[in-house]
């Protein structure tokens, strides 16, 4: 299989290629990619299932090669056991044992500060994160617009909610996904020709555009004088879930509530038919193409879906967190929060979303507890500096320990304990 | 509508044609607007060219060269002295991003090294501010912020500064690529790594020198953007301001990054001042990206970068 990688069908792909003659460097990469001996991306995009992950690979162009691959290890002796969400057993127990308490243990134990301040930030996050990780980690698509999608979602969810007062607070979310889905679309349209970080810095295009958008359109903020949107009362099952009188815990349970049904949604999106086209275009995108994927269809549906997501999580954002925002809320320091969800929980991984979106919303509230915990007593300026400091060396640290994110790490640890006390 | 369309596509022409001094002024303004981005560009594309990475903190590399450059002068040292020190500090700083970044992370995915530079960019800005504190410095290079008239258009004496600056600077950086042992070297790691270590080539060496050479470029940025603006924080969000120019010129090209920054700097200030009161101005934050996108969709690859080629 690898021989016929450079026969004329192949190099049928690269018509530019053929027509100006090779140049040196691309012969040397060609026949790099010959002498490998074997192309995980391709299998993948066969639907081949690997048990080990392959060796490392020199860089190529901007891509993911390095992602999660499915844990083996379990005998199994049907085609459906094989296919479910959660192949290995411990994971199907762990997993819904976390789910049912997630749902019972924090509103009767946690603390107001911590629904608040931690769990409900995270599960917002955590929404977000898993929209941009099926766009950068499944589809392949860097971008770095997250922040203006989220805002598309707020001020779509902010302009429902004040024109139809007696809509369902759930049918405003999931409507103000699909304006910024829709949005997505449009923005999306040029992955199509742009790929790779040309691509990345054009997504900022979005973000600086929507943002412009909301500030200078006064109908977006109602013609608010202060230019800020407010999250109304709204009630769900007859409980007040949004406004300044909600509870926490009312709204901690309906972000988790929303998260725990679009993170399953996502899980079988991505390991279904869109999940296995997307991972093919992000993989090789001419190859995914000759072998009938349409990138035309499979790029914008990424971009779509995963603006979906931002969106509700931006809805959530003012719905849930904030109660009132301005577009501050949603700059360019919002995607790259999210962008950094992504990578440090792990690109192409869902239950990464999860612990990426965790770090990042913990390390910052540790961080400027750390201090006072040990007694110090810091200018609030210095401690601002340190803060930032350890941040970004926390972040250079775990890229350098696991570069394939928190996933990873959790994965070779369940590897260890499935196996313990008697390894190989 | 077709006021619309008189406002859109006839009315700035009009404006345009009718006052030609005003419309020379905004596009010299344009242009040395641009050349500063170019000079933040510049770094960006040097360490692309070298080492494939997509190095998001020289912006803030910017802002802590002209921290401690500012930081060195209030302290009375001399000039001379205060730039060598500077220069000094961000060898060392290239020395440190090699050794305890880079090189553990050699191999790995692009998107990786990107995310690293980030931590590296939030690293830094914290570091500068720890070292220099967070106030607004005014950074006094002897050259007056003055203007002076030719011909009716009003040229800003800093500004044109800037630019001989930039031209100086590009055309050393040509001829060390072009005619240095070091230059061609760096071509060469550009190119292909494996190719270039097998022939014995040093990419530990080069890496520090490619980071150094950035690091002085960020210098020469900060000098002239800090004695424009003052040195502050938001110096450090011009990284933003040269990531349109980047995408524009190619982010393989020394020349693309000058001619990018060009198209970006005068394709802002006509837009801003033409078009800009149109929409309720305010454009600039997004107008040099609409426009680098246009370009795209024409040249993925930006006006100079290298061709993608793909295959199977």
């Amino acid at each position: 299989m690898p021989q016929t990688k450079d026969t004329p069908l192949g190099r049928a792909g690269g018509v530019r290629a053929g027509s100006n003659g090779p140049v040196p460097s691309t012969r040397r990469r060609a026949w790099r990619r010959r002498m490998e001996p074997s192309r995980p991306g391709a299998a993948r995009a066969c639907g081949v299932v690997r048990a080990t992950p392959p060796a490392p690979r020199p860089p190529g162009p901007v891509g993911h090669r390095q992602v999660i691959y499915r844990e083996a290890g379990q005998f199994k002796e049907t085609y459906a056991s094989d296919q479910a969400i959660f192949p290995i057993v411990q994971d199907r127990v762990v997993v819904l044992a976390a789910a049912v308490a997630a749902f019972v243990v924090p509103p009767l134990v946690a603390s107001e500060y911590w629904l608040q301040a931690v769990l409900i930030p995270f599960l917002i996050y955590a929404l977000a994160a898993i929209g941009l990780n099926l766009l950068t980690g499944y589809a392949g698509q860097l971008s770095l617009g997250t922040g203006g999608f989220m805002a598309v979602g707020a001020y779509a969810a902010f302009k429902l909610a004040t024109a139809f007062p007696q809509l369902n607070v759930i049918v405003v979310f999931l409507l103000s996904g699909v304006v910024a889905a829709a949005v997505g679309l449009l923005f999306g349209i040029p992955s199509l020709r742009i790929k790779g970080f040309y691509l990345a810095v054009a997504t900022l295009a979005s973000q600086f555009f929507l943002l412009w958008l909301f500030n200078k359109v006064a109908w977006f903020t109602n013609y608010a004088s202060s230019g800020t949107i407010t999250a109304p009362d709204r009630t769900l099952f007859g409980a007040l879930i949004t406004g300044p009188n909600s509870t926490p815990s009312a709204r901690y349970l309906t972000a988790l509530g929303l998260v725990a049904v679009f993170a399953l949604v996502a899980k079988n999106l991505v390991r279904g038919r869109v999940g296995r086209s997307w991972m093919a275009i992000r993989d090789r995108d001419i190859a995914a193409e000759i072998i009938g994927v349409r990138p035309l269809r499979t790029k914008l549906l990424a971009f779509a879906i995963s603006s979906f997501y931002c969106g509700v999580a931006g809805a959530e954002l003012v719905f849930l967190y904030l109660g009132s925002a301005e577009t501050l809320a949603f700059d360019i320091s919002i995607s790259f929060l999210v962008l950094f969800m992504v990578i440090i929980g792990g690109l192409g991984s869902i239950v990464g979303s999860f612990l990426g979106a965790a770090f990042i919303v913990l390390v910052p509230i540790v961080l400027s507890n750390a201090p006072h915990a040990v007694g110090l007593r810091l200018p609030v300026a210095l401690q601002k500096q340190i803060e930032l400091m350890v941040f970004g060396g926390l972040i250079i640290f775990f890229l350098i320990v696991e570069p394939r994110g928190l996933a990873r790490l959790w994965q070779i640890t369940k590897e260890k304990l499935r196996l313990w006390p008697f390894p190989h | 509508m077709l006021d619309v369309l008189q406002a859109v596509f006839v009315a700035p022409f009009k404006d345009m044609a009718g006052s030609p001094a005003f419309l020379v002024e905004v596009l010299i303004g344009g242009l040395f607007a641009g050349l500063m981005y170019s000079l933040v560009a510049l770094g960006f594309v040097l360490i692309f060219k070298a080492s494939g990475v997509f190095n998001f903190a020289q912006g803030v590399m910017v802002l802590f060269a002209a921290l401690t450059l500012v930081g060195l002068l209030e302290r009375r040292v001399p000039v001379v002295l205060a730039l060598a020190v500077t220069t000094v500090v961000m060898v060392a700083l290239a020395f440190a991003i090699e050794r305890l970044v880079l090189r553990p992370l050699v191999n790995q995915e692009h998107i990786i090294l990107f995310m690293a530079t980030i931590g590296l960019n939030f690293f830094l800005e914290g570091f500068g501010e720890m070292l220099w504190g967070a106030n607004v410095k005014k950074l006094d290079i002897g050259i007056p912020d003055r203007s002076f008239i030719v011909r009716g258009v009003q040229i800003n004496e800093l500004e044109l500064t800037a630019a001989v600056t930039a031209a100086v600077l590009v055309t050393l950086l040509a001829l060390f690529f072009q005619k240095t042992r070091i230059g061609r070297a760096l071509r060469a790691v550009a190119d292909d790594h494996e190719a270039a270590l097998s022939i014995g080539i040093p990419l530990k060496t080069i890496w520090v020198v490619v980071w150094s050479i950035a690091g002085v470029v960020a210098i020469v940025a900060g000098l002239m953007w800090g004695a424009k603006s003052g040195v502050q924080f938001s110096l450090s969000l011009i990284a933003l301001k040269a990531l349109p120019v980047l995408i524009l010129g190619g982010f393989e090209s020394v020349p693309g990054a000058i001619v990018g920054g060009l198209i970006i700097g005068i394709g802002e200030k006509l837009g801003e001042v033409y078009w800009g009161p149109l929409v309720g101005g305010a454009i600039e934050n997004w107008f040099a990206y609409v426009l680098a996108l246009a370009f795209l969709l024409v040249r993925p690859q930006g006006l100079f970068g290298e061709k993608i080629i793909e295959r199977v």
